[in-house]
């Protein structure tokens, strides 16, 4: 069983990764009855037992003693660090995982990036070592972070290539949050920018989420249960906005959309976690779903969204969620996969699904999707046996679709409108180390990038041949 | 007389443990007891307190999850276990990886895996072989067992060594799945014996159209090879065993079947297949078991259903490549197995008609048969037929067009590249395949 770290940095990778840590003890909770540390647990948390002076883990097969996370917390304000330590989940993590500052980055990804990467370079490198040296095997590194900040965009991103440095043979799984065109931060689009240049060279997987769908989805699911139809109401826990159940008490502002960004982390992780017919290993999602080194932005999307208290209803349900993951309202970003190329599509599916169900599924919806030519069958699957809390089963897509290119697109728009202005300009240009052409080749990085997508569609419309086979002496 | 088995990857290691379990509670169903001697012996070898059947099986993969699965559930069975250290597993998967596989993996654990099949292999009074169980289309199941069929071919020059191979349903199980086939196709043709197929595809209907089962598991899946598998493994009498049952099956099975070395895919047809609540309400007679099975070699249906009784053998001059029209499956060779009730009354004389087979090998060398008077796996009368011949040939071309095609874009190559598998490599492994793909076409 292989280990994962987490690393969440600045304001809204905290807030994420504090509903992924929370939903993540909930959901083991609700699997390990016998309180034992399993290796489904390990993947996670470490076990310590905190009597003994030295404090050394404790092995797999004992009781659960302490479970402390494995994360790494990064911030350069300290209000969000400060509120975790003091709300119900301060015991999981240890004051060596946290990194702080006191003045924050002022929405500057260059202060971010250049000025706080480089003075707290030798500490990050520590604190991501001391949790690599805690695990066994570690597989992957997941880092949280904002694209339109200047921490979690600027700082995020050297961390991201500290870990490439540092650790070139673990895989690196990136969340970013995008902004939505109406982000109260003047700078966004320049911080996301500069960022993605980053991503784009120094991830193995890229999920993007865009603030706007998770507020739709959101309302969606108020809408939903405030209807007030007979056999509306929505069975408790089970929205995938709720954390009941959690640690945590009444829910603040973000939570509910922040819910939906770690219950995606859940479930990206189940099927290394726990037992299925079809094992899904993290390794496993980049080798299918990366044909190109550069285009590897998987969109997410959730089904379901909540499952429905009235058990009279009937199971349409199991193929309505496969329908609903191909649906517009059910990505984390504002896209359409229907209508854009697929290069390829990764399901994991949770709960009582068998093969027959998922081949059953996928020969029904193959018909709508177009897929790139030479990846007609371009399907990962992963079937895991256990749900998450509430739901009797469960489906995360990812998709790598050209339906990225918009959002890409807008993001380039909207840089391009301030940097013909050369506004707010100097704020960058005056940190130490960052220079103009920063800002033309990470432009430059985007342009090619969205040129990568465009061949890709070019070809969704024409029929390919089949390329020539190899001719044999007969 | 004993064949050990190397499960490797979740596939292998998921079918091996239904294979061992359909052969224990066949070989103790109060069968006649030198079947269930020789059963026995050819499958498990037996603790020093009596009681206990260990399993003749060495598990390996590169995460740990499936094999303490495999592990358990035998144990808890009650009838047969695994052996407490035949098993090797990793912390990290191979990521579906080829690469990854064979060139990091395989060689980093050589050394480990080989020693417990030496233990195994020195456990039996007499080798009759070695099989290696596996998918095609993930990463350990194809790389490892790739890189240790090859390991084992050196250790073990002149023991026959059968690789039991699944290949994946052909709408993904895994995207790169067709790649990691061919790899592992282009490789193993070199090493193997002799390569016997089971389709995933061809599986589920038979769960979904005979057996009607309605939400088909890969654990049906796996029962209905174990089935197949187990119907040819079993004891039989052969030509050459003289009235005892074969010690040398695996050495029967390659010789009269992989007699060229540009032929060695197998597959494998049983008849019948029914739910098995319906069983004891059926019967059998052998002239009706063998007629359907008879066409359903020659048409290429896996079904007792469904059997398309237009396709009749045409004289040799007039076929065509099988390519391009859905015909007559020519055989290079059949070897067909009868188990049950009254066997020594079936008349096979159908089945040894030269226009069912190629021109180049008399129907006297190509057809072999085997029987058995103990019922298998309850079914009072059962027929097996393990075919050299086409029916593969449609299956395995789509493979390689798929891969092909993606091979033309170069999508997920530098994958591959990243471990150590070139341009050069696939290249080499794609002209090895339409070469097979050229000679089965040829079959005439």
């Amino acid at each position: 069983m292989t280990q994962s770290v987490v690393v969440q940095v600045g304001q809204c990778g905290n807030q994420v990764g504090c509903r992924f840590w929370d939903l993540a003890l909930r959901e083991h909770a609700h699997v390990n009855k016998k309180g034992l540390y399993d290796e489904a647990l390990s993947s996670f948390f470490r076990n310590v037992d905190t009597r003994k002076s030295d404090s050394r883990a404790c092995g797999v097969g004992g009781r659960i003693q302490h479970l402390k996370a494995r994360a790494v917390l990064v911030d350069m304000e300290e209000g969000v660090v400060n509120e975790i330590l003091q709300g119900p989940l301060r015991e999981v993590f240890d004051s060596t995982q946290l990194l702080t500052d006191v003045s924050g980055s002022g929405n500057n990804w260059a202060v971010g990036h250049m000025t706080y990467g480089s003075a707290y370079r030798e500490q990050i490198v520590d604190k991501l070592r001391k949790a690599a040296e805690h695990c066994d095997c570690l597989q992957c590194f997941f880092l949280i972070h904002s694209m339109g900040g200047g921490t979690g965009s600027g700082l995020g991103t050297r961390v991201l290539s500290l870990l490439e440095e540092e650790f070139p043979e673990v895989c690196r799984i990136v969340t970013s949050i995008y902004p939505s065109a109406e982000d109260d931060v003047i700078t966004s689009p320049y911080n996301s920018v500069l960022a993605m240049r980053e991503l784009t060279e120094h991830a193995d997987c890229v999920l993007p989420v865009e603030n706007q769908s998770l507020v739709d989805i959101v309302n969606k699911i108020k809408q939903m249960s405030h209807s007030g139809k007979p056999g509306s109401v929505i069975k408790r826990d089970s929205a995938i906005i709720s954390g009941r159940g959690g640690l945590s008490g009444p829910e603040k502002p973000f939570d509910a959309m922040n819910n939906i960004v770690a219950n995606l982390l859940l479930n990206i992780t189940s099927s290394a976690r726990f037992e299925g017919s079809l094992n899904m290993d993290l390794n496993e999602i980049a080798m299918n779903l990366v044909p190109f080194p550069r285009l590897h932005y998987l969109v997410p999307s959730l089904t379901p969204l909540y499952t429905l208290a009235d058990v009279s209803v009937p199971t349409r349900r199991l193929d309505q969620m496969f329908s609903d993951a191909f649906s517009k309202d059910h990505q984390l970003i504002r896209a359409d996969p229907k209508h854009s190329l697929y290069l390829a599509c990764a399901l994991m599916v949770r709960g009582n699904v068998q093969v027959s169900d998922l081949r059953r599924n996928i020969e029904r919806l193959k018909p709508s999707l177009p897929f790139v030519s030479w990846n007609q069958e371009g399907w990962k699957t992963g079937l895991c046996s256990v749900p998450p809390v509430g739901h009797s089963h469960s489906l995360l897509a990812l998709a790598n679709n050209t339906c990225v290119k918009p959002t890409f697109m807008e993001l380039k728009e909207r840089f391009t409108k301030l940097y013909r202005k050369k506004a707010h300009l100097h704020h960058y240009l005056h940190v130490e180390g960052m220079e103009q052409s920063f800002f033309s080749e990470a432009v430059d990085s985007l342009s090619s990038l969205i040129e990568e997508y465009n061949h890709l569609d070019a070809t969704k419309r024409r029929l390919m041949p089949d390329a020539p086979r190899l001719p044999i002496a007969r | 007389m004993s064949v050990v088995t190397v499960q490797l990857g979740q596939c292998g290691n998921q079918v091996g443990h239904e294979l061992f379990d359909v052969v224990c509670a066949d070989a103790q169903d109060g069968q006649r007891k030198a079947y269930s001697t020789a059963s026995c012996e050819r499958f498990f070898h037996q603790t020093t307190h009596g009681a206990d059947l260990v399993a003749r099986a060495v598990l390996v993969d590169m995460e740990p999850k499936v094999i303490n699965q495999s592990i358990s559930r035998a144990a808890k069975s009650g009838r047969w276990r695994y052996g407490e250290t035949s098993h090797f597993s990793q912390k990290q998967g191979s990521g579906n990886n080829w690469a990854n596989g064979y060139c990091v993996h395989g060689p980093r654990h050589r050394d480990m895996v080989e020693e417990l099949v030496r233990r195994e292999v020195e456990r039996c009074d007499r080798l009759a072989g070695l099989m290696a169980m596996m998918s095609v289309a993930g990463g350990t199941g194809s790389g490892v067992g790739t890189y240790v069929t090859q390991c084992l071919r050196d250790i073990y020059p002149s023991t026959f060594i059968l690789n039991h191979l699944t290949w994946p349903y052909g709408t993904g199980e895994v995207i790169v799945q067709n790649y990691n086939s061919v790899l592992t196709l282009a490789h193993l043709y070199k090493l193997s014996d002799a390569i016997m197929v089971h389709e995933n595809d061809t599986v589920h209907r038979i769960c979904s159209q005979l057996l009607n089962i309605k939400h088909i598991s890969f654990g049906d899946v796996n029962r209905v090879i174990a089935h197949q598998l187990g119907s040819v493994l079993q004891p039989a009498l052969t030509a050459d065993s003289h009235g005892v049952y074969s010690r040398n099956p695996l050495g029967e099975l390659v010789s009269s079947l992989a007699c060229h070395p540009e032929y060695k895919l197998l597959s494998v047809s049983t008849i019948p297949q029914m739910p098995s609540a319906s069983i004891a309400y059926s019967t059998f007679s052998w002239p009706g078991l063998l007629k359907h099975l008879r066409q359903m070699l020659i048409s290429n249906t896996k079904m007792e259903e469904g059997i398309d009784w237009q396709v009749r053998p045409t004289a040799g001059s007039e076929r065509t490549s099988s390519l391009t029209a859905p015909s007559f499956n020519t055989s290079l060779a059949n070897l067909l197995i009868l188990r049950g009730k009254d066997v020594y009354s079936a008349e096979t004389g159908a089945f040894e008609d030269p226009a069912l087979y190629t021109s180049w090998l008399s129907s006297q060398e190509a057809f072999n048969l085997w029987k058995s008077p103990v019922p298998f796996n309850k079914y009072e009368k059962s027929a097996t037929v393990v075919s050299n011949s086409q029916a593969l040939l449609r299956p395995l071309d789509n493979i390689v067009g798929k891969a092909w095609n993606m091979f033309a874009s170069r999508a997920y190559i530098h994958q591959y590249v990243k471990f150590g598998i070139s341009e050069e490599d696939f290249l080499d492994s794609f002209t090895s395949l339409e070469q097979v793909i050229s000679s089965y076409s040829q079959l005439c």
